[in-house]
């Protein structure tokens, strides 16, 4: 569990996170929406470690980030896996080479047992055959697979994912939100989505906090967002016609609840 | 307001260097990395390197023969003055400055487009020294091959004077060769050396700086990428004068 208590943030003189408190859950799809500008990057970021908030306590399991020495944060990094919006893998390296990359670098494991991992993962995302090709060779939505795989190489505790469905077709982007899904249970670790994808919010979304101007304006989950009566909440998630349709239909339909 | 902005460039680069400067997480992969660096800064440097300074080469012997061309001055003078100009300042400091344009542009648009495609932030995640793992490497690669492109450099560019000799009648190939040898003075390859070290060590150390902290995207990868090139440039013209006073006199 990853607790976010009273967060506050300024880039020069401009507040971007005001005394942000929030609660990821481990074994739960943990998302942060809102809208761009919004800040929540900056609280993803802030909560990894990227950025360093003024104020404020970010508790992994009771331990402070804010208050842990550069080994100890070297140390917690080792529990953390990251999926970025562009995927960010190394363009000098395979696919393969990408996955065996953290195995190389954090364990003892001999290069067959590394491989053999790497090997592992890249079939957990379903990615079969590309092992020798580049990031540059392959789709998007394989890029974003090959990244959830090099992510998951070190069996992480907290996986944060940066707006993993940006740049997808919807099709692709269900696929990678159900394989979010699937790993989250599986292996019981505290997933962090931070996206604006209305699909991942209704579908993947058993924790959401929803970040307005800096500030945390609601906390709930899939469910409780088709009844809530926060306005801004409610002009955001279901800002389209089509999302309101769905929304009313949902309503009057009780069995049709997530 | 430039002399605050400059001091805090270097406060920052002091910083950046610290970061460099610790034990890598991986002996083994910082070996590897090492090795490829020396091959990609280094070895590929090699033919441009040559080419360069077979025609500089050739250009100083012929310069050298029409400007002092005198019944005073001895005939091998042209080759003593093309040696002592390519073992003094074109094997160092003028190579380097070609250098600065090819390595420095390099390093600086590949560690800028790592950090603007998020790949530093995906090492930093994974409680990596991003500094120590990417620059690390291109340091030491560079410094250490860089007197290997100055031995290619020296050879190359004399060769260029000999072969003015042999296929002009500008100089007899004998006087060319007797003016190579004539007051030979081994301190001199040892200075084009030491200068050349410490030329390497900043054009890898402030071209990274400059790809490191690149803040947007492809628009400011080309601008890091051209001020760690005028950056380095400006560097090793002040460092030439400072080395050449400390070490020749």
């Amino acid at each position: 569990m990853i607790e976010v208590k009273n967060v506050t943030k300024s880039f020069d003189d401009k507040t971007i996170l005001h005394n942000v408190s929030t609660i990821f859950e481990t074994g739960k799809t943990n998302l942060i929406i809102g809208q761009s500008g919004s800040g929540k990057t900056v609280l993803m970021k802030s909560v990894v470690g990227l950025v360093k908030p003024e104020e404020g306590e970010i508790l992994f399991d009771g331990r402070d980030l804010l208050k842990m020495d550069t080994e100890q944060i070297k140390h917690l990094r080792k529990e953390i896996g990251m999926l970025f919006q562009g995927s960010a893998l190394f363009d000098s390296e395979t696919v393969l080479g990408n996955v065996m990359f953290p195995l190389t670098m954090f364990t003892s494991m001999t290069q067959g047992e590394i491989k053999d991992r790497a090997q592992f993962c890249l079939e957990r995302v379903n990615l079969k055959g590309a092992d020798n090709k580049y990031p540059s060779e392959i789709s998007g939505g394989m890029q974003k697979r090959v990244a959830i795989a090099r992510a998951i190489a070190l069996n992480p505790k907290y996986l944060f994912c940066d707006e993993p469905n940006s740049g997808l077709d919807p099709k692709t982007s269900i696929l990678i939100d159900e394989l979010l899904s699937d790993i989250t249970h599986e292996y019981n670790i505290t997933t962090v989505i931070n996206t604006h994808d209305m699909n991942s919010v209704l579908g993947i979304g058993e924790n959401i906090t929803f970040i307005k101007n800096g500030r945390r304006e609601w906390v709930g989950d899939m469910k409780e967002i088709y009844k809530t009566s926060n306005e801004a909440l409610n002009e955001f998630v279901f800002a389209t016609d089509l999302f309101q349709k769905v929304k009313n239909y949902v309503i009057a339909n009780e069995k049709l609840m997530p | 307001m430039l002399i605050a902005k400059s001091l805090t460039a270097f406060g920052n680069y002091c910083l950046f260097l610290r970061r460099i400067f610790t034990v890598p997480d991986k002996g083994k992969v910082f070996l590897n990395r090492t090795i490829f660096e020396i091959n990609k800064l280094g070895v590929d440097s090699i033919p441009l390197v040559m080419v360069i300074s077979i025609f500089i080469g050739a250009v100083i012997a012929i310069q050298m023969q029409l400007n002092i061309a005198s019944p005073l001055i001895p005939s091998y003078s042209v080759g003593l003055a093309t040696r002592d100009i390519v073992l003094l300042e074109f094997s160092n400091s003028i190579l380097c400055l070609i250098l600065a344009g090819k390595v420095g542009s390099n390093i600086a648009s590949e560690i800028g487009t790592m950090r603007v495609t998020e790949q530093i932030d995906a090492l930093e995640i994974m409680g990596i020294n991003s500094c120590n793992y990417l620059v690390l490497p291109k340091i030491i690669g560079f410094v250490l091959f860089m007197p290997v492109l100055v031995a290619f450099c020296i050879a190359t560019s004399l060769f260029g004077g000999f072969a003015v000799a042999v296929f002009t009648d500008l100089i007899t190939v004998s006087r060319y060769v007797y003016g190579l040898q004539a007051m030979f003075q081994e301190w001199y390859v040892w200075y084009g050396i030491i200068k050349s070290v410490f030329f390497a060590f900043i054009i890898a150390s402030v071209s990274s700086y400059f790809g490191y902290y690149v803040r947007g995207g492809a628009l400011e990868v080309g601008k890091a990428s051209t001020n760690a090139v005028v950056n380095s440039s400006i560097l090793i013209l002040l460092l030439d004068v400072v080395l050449t006073k400390l070490l020749l006199q």
